[in-house]
């Protein structure tokens, strides 16, 4: 218990200097640029068939029910109201926290095992602020224009299964999505995604940062990043959500 | 450019551990500017540690460090990193960035620590990889480099800032005796082309008697003998003694 008391407390500390450096010039644009690309765009291929796989999924499970209570005409909401407000939110920040995660967690593992960081360091460049804060931000910034595209790519998936089945037109099945879908549905949970952004870019870059195991910290590094950010995520979900049906009582479906 | 015209590094009784490993116990010794000292000593006795200690990049437990007439280990942030712009590090595996090639690894500090046109830093660029013999090769990537080349771009990364102090932490590791002796004269042209001082770690004791004027030998953290090569050869201790002998094996 006292460990991961201290735990905590080391890698509050270490979001909350993410935060004091971001806001502190130099701001590192291009830097935030380039690991947006990497997190964000990169990260499309995954995100993209993923959601869609989801969405087909989904449908194929949930139609047969809703059909045999005579609610049929609802598929198209449930879908939407599932993907916007939940799914496409955690799932795409458990992907993110995979890919790009274990990414960050090794690079900048690797970067301290054989002294790159200390190099950044002797060359008078505040490491954190280089190697840390773009990586942060950028995860914060593409987390929630990823989960747009896992939102759409899984209303896409449910759209191609139920077409397979009632030959609904696209026109009619997006008019019924979102028909009841209110922007309180659809800007709070997408915004929440900033949130899990932060959490897999600050618990990621901790465990590689910090690493000092030599080469055996580096495939660590990388592990603890995705279970701890993983985890972390799932924990704020939790917290983020009651906070959100606290703001939006009408999101308390 | 400072007025300090005394000793160009100072170490006074610096003491340093890491847990219950105690590496440096009571490490004092001064480097005149533009003089060459090389550290010797067997493995784990403290010297990366040391030249660690002079860029700041751990602090001492006791002790003050002296650079350029800075005491490094009373200076905020701001004033660390001014004092490390007065240094350039040659790490032991060069520690170039992988993501960029040579070019971007040496323009990167020009790029955020100086006021230079990117005509400038080409051109500074430029001239320090053809100092170092690596002017065909900026647009690799560190992980097509040899040895040998890796350490030379690390020396032109240590140098491009134009340092007053040049740390080499094992410079000849790996290398065969030709390249490894390449390296020791480029060591060599700092000093005295451009009054350059150089502290060099390392086990390669002919090496070591081409490039340094002076000689600190660390055994379990202690400083058992510092001088000139005679002076070394003389002390009383036997360690000190076999490390700076060119017939004891590296």
């Amino acid at each position: 218990m006292p460990n991961l008391i201290e735990f905590v407390g080391r890698v509050s500390s270490f979001g909350f200097r993410v935060i004091g450096d971001a806001i502190r010039i130099p701001f590192e644009g291009s830097q935030i640029l380039s690991h947006i690309i990497e997190a964000g765009y990169k990260s499309l291929p995954l995100v993209v068939p993923a959601g869609f796989a989801l969405g087909t999924v989904m449908t194929l499970h949930t139609r047969n029910t809703l059909v045999t209570f005579g609610a049929g005409a609802m598929i198209p909401t449930v879908q939407a109201l599932a993907f916007f407000v939940e799914i496409g939110p955690l799932v795409a920040g458990l992907l993110l926290a995979g890919r790009v995660g274990s990414g960050i967690g090794a690079v900048l593992a690797n970067m301290r095992v054989t002294e790159q960081i200390d190099a950044i360091e002797s060359l008078s460049i505040d490491s954190f602020k280089f190697l840390v804060v773009p990586r942060v931000l950028a995860c914060v910034v593409a987390l929630p224009l990823l989960t747009l595209f896992m939102d759409f790519s899984g209303l896409l998936g449910g759209y191609l299964a139920e077409y397979s089945t009632s030959r609904a037109s696209f026109a009619l099945y997006m008019r019924r999505a979102f028909a009841d879908l209110q922007w309180a549905n659809f800007v709070a949970p997408t915004l929440k995604t900033a949130v899990f952004g932060f959490i897999i870019g600050t618990v990621s870059s901790y465990f590689g940062y910090t690493t000092n195991m030599g080469a055996a910290g580096v495939g660590r590094a990388a592990t603890n990043s995705v279970v701890v950010s993983s985890l972390m995520v799932i924990l704020a979900d939790v917290i983020l959500v009651k906070c959100i049906f606290f703001a939006f009582p009408e999101n308390a479906l | 450019m400072s007025g300090h015209t005394g000793p160009a590094v100072v170490f006074d009784r610096v003491f340093k551990a890491f847990g219950p490993n105690q590496v440096l116990r009571n490490v004092s010794f001064s480097v005149p500017a533009g003089n060459a000292l090389c550290i010797l000593g067997r493995s784990g006795t403290g010297k990366s540690v040391t030249l660690k200690l002079l860029m700041a990049l751990i602090k001492p437990d006791q002790g003050s460090i002296w650079v350029d007439g800075d005491d490094i280990t009373r200076l905020n942030p701001g004033g660390v990193s001014k004092a490390r712009r007065k240094m350039g590090f040659l790490f032991q595996d060069a520690a170039l960035f992988d993501s960029l090639t040579l070019y971007d690894n040496l323009a990167l500090p020009l790029r955020r620590l100086t006021q230079k046109t990117t005509a400038e830093i080409d051109f500074a660029v430029d001239d320090v990889l053809r100092h170092v013999g690596l002017a065909g090769d900026k647009d690799k990537f560190p992980s097509s480099l040899s040895g040998g080349m890796r350490k030379r771009a690390g020396l032109a990364r240590a140098l491009v800032l134009e340092p007053k102090v040049l740390l080499a932490d094992e410079p000849s590791s790996g290398l065969d005796r030709i390249t490894a002796s390449e390296i020791d004269e480029l060591l060599l042209r700092q000093k005295h082309d451009k009054r350059m001082t150089v502290l060099v770690v390392t086990h390669d004791v002919h090496g070591a008697r081409r490039v340094g004027d002076q000689f600190a030998v660390l055994h379990k953290g202690n400083l058992i003998a510092h001088g000139t090569a005679s002076e070394v050869e003389s002390s009383g201790d036997e360690t000190a003694r076999k490390l700076i002998s060119e017939d004891y094996p590296a």
